[in-house]
């Protein structure tokens, strides 16, 4: 085959047709969590600073931490904070070459979904 | 590299629907990728219907029917019918499997069949693999020996011999590697599932002698590393091997061989 012909060659289809599963969702979930944390400790490290600076900096930082949309993000880094510490536990037990049959692992995928979502409330009822 | 979107040459168009048989009581929808190398169109999804009451019970069976009694051109590679030489690996209601082992009756509604995902295509389902049987040819899936060649045969006491079950049954049909997300995106250096559980066959076998080396070789931030357990090899596999346990073990050896 000339090497034209095979420059012209598509590529199949792959995220667009892919079914997607537990192990694969809570893995890219891992990442997204990961990743969004930023945005939390970038808001988290603003509090702080504003505390340590001045009083009406902080005024300012705090009424943006106290709206609806200041409490969504803490909120939502809080469950992002389990879920992630979670998924880092279940890649922990992984290292070990163990829980990796379909049934066992699926179990961990189970668990660190509804262990992120259980720990998240149990913190804003007891914190 | 991560690239969410095909590109332009590969962006699927509707595709034509062909003609449903007459006097069918079971008709049953098989959406199918077409792409020719022979014009200068993209891929795109032609809709067959098929009486499935008067047609065998696997997906390869339907594909077959449909060369046979509709449309002649359609592609694909097939052989054995039975799960062992790997041939008809593709992408089957959203996961890869074998054609030839899977139900029809195993897919609910529209059957959608595309190639294995994230290859260049030769023509209709049919992949270029030649890269990942030069991924398989690079981890040296033979047994390697140093000591003299013994007068016999190389011999293996029987738990041993266990270890290699599970990794053996291997038809190198490339439904894990091209399940794989990283695959996807590093198949240019990441040696993904399939040659990752061949790597391992041949590490833990107790008549190799090349382990150290076979561990050097895949000591690299992309050929084994870019395993991030996402497991969809071990969900996929037809054969219901684990590849992602084999990718584990080697992880392991590597640590305890630093240690």
């Amino acid at each position: 085959m000339s090497t034209s012909k095979s420059d012209q060659r598509p590529l199949s289809p792959h995220l667009s047709v892919y079914k997607w599963q537990l192990h694969a969702i809570t893995s890219i979930l891992t990442r997204i969590t990961g990743n969004a944390l930023i945005v939390g400790v970038i808001l988290f490290v603003w509090w702080l600073l504003a505390a340590a600076t001045s009083e009406s900096n902080y005024q300012i930082v705090n009424g943006i931490i106290s709206s609806w949309l200041g409490k969504l993000i803490l909120i939502g880094s809080l469950w992002a904070l389990w879920y992630h510490s979670l998924a880092g536990i279940r890649h922990l037990i992984w290292d070990h070459a163990v829980w990796l049959d379909i049934n066992k692992s699926r179990l961990l995928g189970w668990a660190v979904v509804f262990g992120s979502f259980a720990l998240t409330f149990l913190t804003i009822l007891f914190v | 590299m991560v690239q969410l979107t095909l590109p332009k040459n590969s962006r699927i168009m509707k595709g034509k629907t062909w003609p449903k048989p007459e006097g069918a009581n079971n008709l049953r929808v098989f959406k199918i990728y077409r792409w020719s190398p022979d014009d200068t169109q993209n891929p795109s999804l032609d809709t067959y219907f098929l009486d499935v009451d008067n047609c065998g019970p696997m997906i390869l069976d339907a594909l077959i029917k449909i060369k046979t009694d509709i449309d002649p051109t359609l592609t694909f590679r097939r052989s054995c019918r039975e799960g062992i030489c790997g041939s008809c690996a593709m992408s089957i209601d959203g996961i890869n499997t074998l054609a030839c082992i899977h139900g029809i009756d195993d897919v609910k509604g529209d059957i959608n069949i595309y190639p294995l995902p994230h290859m260049p295509v030769i023509k209709d389902l049919i992949p270029d693999l030649t890269h990942f049987y030069a991924q398989h040819a690079s981890i040296m899936p033979w047994l390697e020996t140093k000591t003299d060649r013994p007068s016999n045969e190389w011999k293996q006491s029987i738990e041993d011999r266990k270890k290699l079950d599970g990794l053996y049954e291997c038809v190198m049909c490339a439904s894990c590697s091209t399940s794989c997300p990283s695959y996807w995106w590093n198949s240019d250096k990441y040696l993904g599932p399939a040659a990752l559980l061949h790597a391992y066959r041949w590490i833990i076998d107790s008549r190799d002698e090349a382990t150290g080396e076979r561990l050097s070789e895949l000591e690299d931030p992309f050929k084994l590393y870019r395993c991030h357990t996402i497991m969809n090899c071990t969900n996929t596999c037809p054969k219901g091997l684990n590849p992602a346990k084999a990718i584990a073990e080697v992880k392991k050896m590597m640590v305890e061989k630093s240690a």
